[in-house]
C-alpha cells in the first residue's frame, strides 16, 4: 500500500466501505450507462442492507448515480436533488448467491434511454468491485483507466485492440475476456498504465465489428 | 513497494543520513513516479482538508441514528471554562476528537486517517500542536509523512479496519501514527518516533470492534479521544527516552495476532460488547425495528 492509501480518502463520513465505497459504484455505474439516470432499481443485499441506512448507503448511492464522487458535500441531501432532477429510485433488499457482504444490484435506465444491470461490492477502505455488468463477469475496480470493448466474437480482435493501444504507448496491466457464447457477444476488459486519449476509443469504436466501447477513468482522479 | 518494517525505514534513515520523514517521501516518488513537489502538495492538500474539517464542525448536527451530536462543543465550552484537569491542550485535543468523529457520523467531509471511523486522532493531535506551538505547515506535512509511514507498515504487517483486527487495528494504529508525528514534532529523534508508536499501539492492544447497530458512532467517536490521549502520552515517554521492551515491529506482529484470535462477534458485526448489551440492542431496534 502507498502512503496516500493510508492518508486519506476525502471523503463524506461515517464508513469508507459503506459511504464512500457506495458513492463510488454510483458514479461508476453511471459512466457505465453513459447517459444521466432516469430511473434506478436499487436491491441492497447483506451489511449494505442490514446496517445500510445508518451509514447513508441510500443517499451515497443515489449521490453517485448523479456523478457525484465521494468527497462531494452534496452527499447527505442526495434525495433531495435526485427529486429535483427527476431521478427516480426505489430501494429493495435482495439476497445475491456468493456476494461480499456489501454488495448492491443496480438496474438503471437513463435518460436516452439506454439500460444497464451491474452487481457490485464493496471491499473496504474505499475500494470497490464492479462483479457483474448485464450478466458477464466483469470485475472492474476502476482503480486503474479501463477499456471495455464490446465486439462480436470473431478472430483478430483481441490483436487489433492490443496493437492499436501499444501503438499509443498505453501499457496494459490487465486484461480479461469474456464471452456470452461461441460466435455471440465478446467482452474485453483492459486495465491500462496509462490514460486512453479520446481519438483512441473513438477509433476502437468505429471498427468494424465493434459493438461499444465504454471508458473508464479511475474514480479518484 | 512500501515499508514492511519500521526497522527497515530506520536503517534506511541512520545508512542515508535522511530524516524518517524524507525516507517516506522518497519512497513515495519513487513508487509513483511524481516529483519532491507533487507528492508534497498531495500531503499539504490532506492536512489543509483537514484542518478545514475540524473547523466545519456544526455543533448542531445530529446523526441519523440520533446517537452521536454536539460532543465537542460541550467539551470545548468547558476547556474555555478552565474545568478540565489535563490542561488547556489535552483538553483542546479532548474537543477536536470528538468534533471530527462527530462530524464523520454527520455525513460531513473527513479525511479518512488511516479510516473514517479513526479518522479524529491525526487531526486532533497534529492541529492542537501547530496551534499551541505555532509550527509552520512544512514541519505539520513532514510529521504527516511520519505519520503515513508508520500505517504504511501497520497495514502490510497487520491490518487497519475493525474488521480485521477490531478497534486496535483502527484506533490502535490511528494512536501509533498520532504519536510517531507528535514524538517527531517534539524534537524526538528516528527511534523515539518508532518507540512512540510502539508503545501507543501496545497501549491500546487488544481494544475491541464493537459498534452499536453497526454504525460508526458508539463508541467509536469516543475512542478518538483516547486515540488521541494516549498518542501524546505516549510521545511524551519515547521522547523522554523511555523505550518499549518489545521492539516496535514485533509490537505491530502481536497486534496482528490478536486481532486474528478476537471471535467475529469483535470485530465490527455489532454483535458482541456494548453492542450486545440490553440498551445497545435495544438502541439497534429502535433504528431498524429488529434486533
Amino acid at each position: 500500500m502507498n502512503v496516500f492509501d493510508i492518508m486519506g480518502p476525502v471523503m463524506v463520513g461515517p464508513s469508507s466501505s459503506h459511504t464512500a465505497g457506495a458513492v463510488k459504484i454510483g458514479y461508476i455505474a453511471r459512466k457505465l450507462l453513459r447517459d444521466d439516470v432516469k430511473k434506478a432499481k436499487i436491491f441492497l443485499h447483506g451489511s449494505f442492507l442490514m446496517t445500510g441506512k445508518g451509514h447513508g448507503t441510500d443517499k451515497a448511492l443515489i449521490a453517485g448515480l448523479m456523478g457525484m464522487k465521494p468527497d462531494d458535500e452534496r452527499i447527505p441531501n442526495s434525495f433531495q436533488y435526485a427529486n429535483e432532477r427527476g431521478l427516480e429510485y426505489e430501494f429493495s433488499g435482495i439476497e445475491l448467491k456468493d456476494a461480499h457482504p456489501n454488495s448492491v444490484l443496480l438496474n438503471l435506465v437513463g435518460v436516452n434511454g439506454s439500460k444497464l444491470e451491474i452487481v457490485a461490492s464493496s471491499i473496504g477502505g474505499g475500494a470497490v468491485v464492479i462483479n457483474q455488468i448485464d450478466g458477464v463477469e466483469a470485475d472492474i475496480t476502476a482503480a486503474y483507466p479501463t477499456l471495455i470493448v464490446k465486439n462480436i466474437d470473431k478472430p483478430g480482435y483481441v490483436a487489433k485492440v492490443t496493437s492499436l493501444l501499444s501503438n499509443h504507448d498505453i501499457n496494459i496491466a490487465t486484461m480479461r475476456i469474456r464471452r456470452d457464447k461461441r460466435g455471440g457477444t465478446a467482452v474485453m476488459i483492459i486495465e491500462c498504465d496509462q490514460e486512453v486519449p479520446a481519438d483512441v476509443t473513438e477509433l476502437l469504436a468505429a471498427s468494424e465489428g465493434v459493438k461499444k466501447v465504454t471508458y473508464l477513468k479511475p474514480v479518484d482522479d | 513497494m512500501g515499508f514492511r518494517a519500521l526497522d527497515e525505514i530506520l536503517t534506511i534513515s541512520k545508512e542515508s543520513n535522511k530524516p524518517f520523514w524524507r525516507v517516506i517521501l522518497e519512497n513515495d516518488m519513487e513508487e509513483r513516479l511524481v516529483s519532491e513537489e507533487e507528492s508534497l502538495k498531495k500531503m499539504q492538500q490532506l492536512y489543509l482538508t483537514m484542518k478545514e474539517a475540524d473547523k466545519a464542525y456544526d455543533e448542531k448536527l445530529i446523526s441519523s441514528s440520533g446517537l452521536v451530536g454536539g460532543d465537542g462543543a460541550k467539551m470545548e465550552q468547558a476547556v474555555i471554562e478552565g474545568k478540565v484537569l489535563g490542561g488547556n491542550f489535552i483538553g483542546v485535543v479532548i474537543a477536536k476528537a470528538l468534533k471530527m468523529g462527530e462530524s464523520n457520523a454527520c455525513m460531513k467531509k473527513i479525511v479518512a486517517a488511516p479510516t473514517a471511523g479513526s479518522c479524529g486522532v491525526i487531526p486532533a493531535v497534529l492541529i492542537s500542536y501547530e496551534e499551541q506551538y505555532g509550527i509552520s505547515i512544512q514541519k505539520m506535512i513532514k510529521a504527516m509523512y511520519v505519520a503515513s509511514g508508520i500505517g504504511e507498515v501497520i497495514a502490510a504487517r497487520a491490518f487497519l479496519s475493525g474488521a480485521a483486527g477490531g478497534c486496535q487495528a483502527e484506533i490502535g494504529s490511528a494512536s501509533a501514527m498520532a504519536a510517531g508525528a507528535l514524538a517527531y514534532l517534539n524534537g524526538g529523534d528516528e527511534d523515539s518516533i518508532a518507540h512512540a508508536a510502539a508503545m501507543a499501539l501496545k497501549n491500546l492492544m487488544g481494544l475491541v470492534c464493537d459498534t452499536v447497530g453497526g454504525l460508526v458512532e458508539v463508541p467509536c467517536v469516543k475512542r478518538n479521544v483516547v486515540g488521541a490521549v494516549n498518542a501524546i502520552a505516549s510521545a511524551d515517554m519515547a521522547v523522554a527516552g523511555i523505550r518499549s521492551q518489545i521492539p516496535p515491529d514485533e509490537v505491530i506482529d502481536a497486534m496482528r495476532e490478536v486481532g486474528e484470535s478476537l471471535p467475529k462477534t469483535l470485530r465490527e458485526t455489532g454483535e458482541g460488547g456494548l453492542a450486545a448489551t440490553p440498551t445497545g440492542r435495544e438502541i439497534k431496534k429502535k433504528i431498524f425495528g429488529y434486533s
